[in-house]
């Protein structure tokens, strides 16, 4: 699906296992906290999970926003 | 005395039990455990399943490194001359730490190692060189053919046979000809330009790879749209995307949803631990945070629809007609960028 949406438009794509998305062939791609729960942390107080949240999510916009000219993994 | 073969299974079919058990830590069990009775006995006399290894699938994909090294050394004390893993058919996690597995005893302990995997099975990409991987159906119905081909081909490496029946692992051997390769090269050269057959000594590996679109310029300006293959969808799933092997996705319009709450939202997935997606949807599509970001003028706008679909076991093809069916819609919309979720 990333690959199909990368013809058309920049897409990111947040996943927690980066080899199978590297395999696949995003483009960009930002790691994510665990597989049921990519963008959430339920061990945490809500606040802090949405905390969490916006921090994947400003990382996934940087990414966006970043030229590149291979497969890129944006951990920070 | 029979060869000592040790076994790698994961949760579910070492009977401790489905997704909400994927977190299983490794452990290792003498003797056979669930598939490992049949793969027993179509090994014979020759080989015997000595010890299994149990590990989760989330586990396992959540800590790669530090399982493989931890299941070497429990491996290790059982003496091992070949390593068994699967078969995982087309699931995706258990195919990755079956060809992980493979690949860090291949190394590490230096004997025969095998699995089975359907070919669509991302584990298949990623470790077909490490190991031999023996093609099987998609699902677990395909045990009775899948257990007896690995079996067979363990066997065949065990004895020093030469083995058949196993994915192309794309290696290259040295072999002596009597022809120079540049006269092979012209032979074939010629045979290519009077339309006659030739057979390459090299196969070129086909590389399904897209080129990365430019970069957002202007976010404050740009409208983001979300998709996942998390299968997030309003409570009640009311286009019934399948749990798994899904044959469609689902377009859901979120003007005014500031939020996903468990009132509304839920996953179709069947492929993961469903518990933390039901509670609160925005653990997979993070609506509330992209609506924070609009309102603070970060973005423009987060597009009035998501997309989803459950990404288990997903035929390659239709995964394919699904993105660029959703990113035809995209485009037609106005959207600039996407944020695409995986679970």
């Amino acid at each position: 699906m990333v690959k199909e949406i990368e013809r058309k438009l920049p897409v990111v794509h947040m996943c927690t296992i980066v080899p199978i998305s590297l395999t696949v062939g995003a483009n960009r791609i930002v790691p994510t906290v665990a597989i049921p729960h990519p963008l959430g942390d339920p061990s945490k107080t809500p606040a802090e999970e949405k905390a969490i949240r916006r921090a994947l999510v400003e990382r996934a916009l940087k990414a966006l926003q970043t030229e590149i000219t291979e497969q890129t993994v944006f951990t920070e | 005395m029979a060869f000592r073969v040790v076994h790698y299974i994961n949760q579910f079919y070492a009977g401790i039990g489905g997704e909400e058990k994927a977190d299983y830590q490794p452990e290792i069990r003498e003797g056979v455990v669930g598939p490992g009775m049949a793969l027993n006995a179509a090994l014979g006399s020759d080989a015997e399943v000595v010890a299994t290894v149990i590990c989760g699938d989330s586990y396992f994909a959540s800590n790669m490194e530090k399982a493989a090294a931890d299941i070497i050394e429990m491996i290790k004390k059982f003496e091992p001359d070949a390593f068994i893993a699967g078969p995982a058919f087309n699931a995706g996690r258990y195919g990755t730490a079956c060809g992980a597995m493979c690949d860090a005893v291949s190394k590490q302990l230096n004997i025969p190692v095998i699995s089975g995997m359907y070919p669509e099975n991302p584990g298949v990409e990623m470790y077909k060189k490490s190991a031999y991987i023996v093609e099987t159906p998609d699902s677990a119905v395909g045990m009775r053919k899948a257990v007896p081909a690995m079996a067979k081909l363990a066997l065949q490496l065990l004895k020093g046979e030469t083995p058949e029946g196993y994915i192309e692992r794309g290696i290259r051997k040295n072999k002596f000809y009597d022809k120079l390769a540049a006269e092979r090269c012209v032979d074939m050269f010629v045979a290519k330009l009077k339309g006659e057959k030739f057979e390459t000594e090299y196969k070129m590996p086909t590389f399904d790879r897209v080129d990365p679109q430019p970069a957002v310029k202007d976010l404050k300006n740009a409208v983001i749209a979300l998709v996942t293959s998390g299968g997030i969808c309003p409570k009640g799933n009311p286009d019934h995307i399948e749990a798994s092997s899904a044959s469609k996705f689902g377009e859901y319009d979120i003007t005014g949803v500031m939020d996903l709450t468990s009132e509304h939202y839920c996953t179709a997935h069947g492929g993961y631990d469903a518990t933390y997606a039901d509670q609160d949807a925005d653990r997979v599509l993070p609506v509330d945070v992209m609506r924070d970001l609009e309102k603070e003028g970060v973005i423009k706008k987060l597009h009035t629809k998501f997309y989803a679909t459950v990404g288990n076991g997903t035929a390659v093809a239709n995964a394919k007609k699904f993105g660029a069916e959703i990113a035809n819609r995209l485009v037609a919309d106005g959207v600039t960028a996407v944020i695409l979720t995986s679970t």
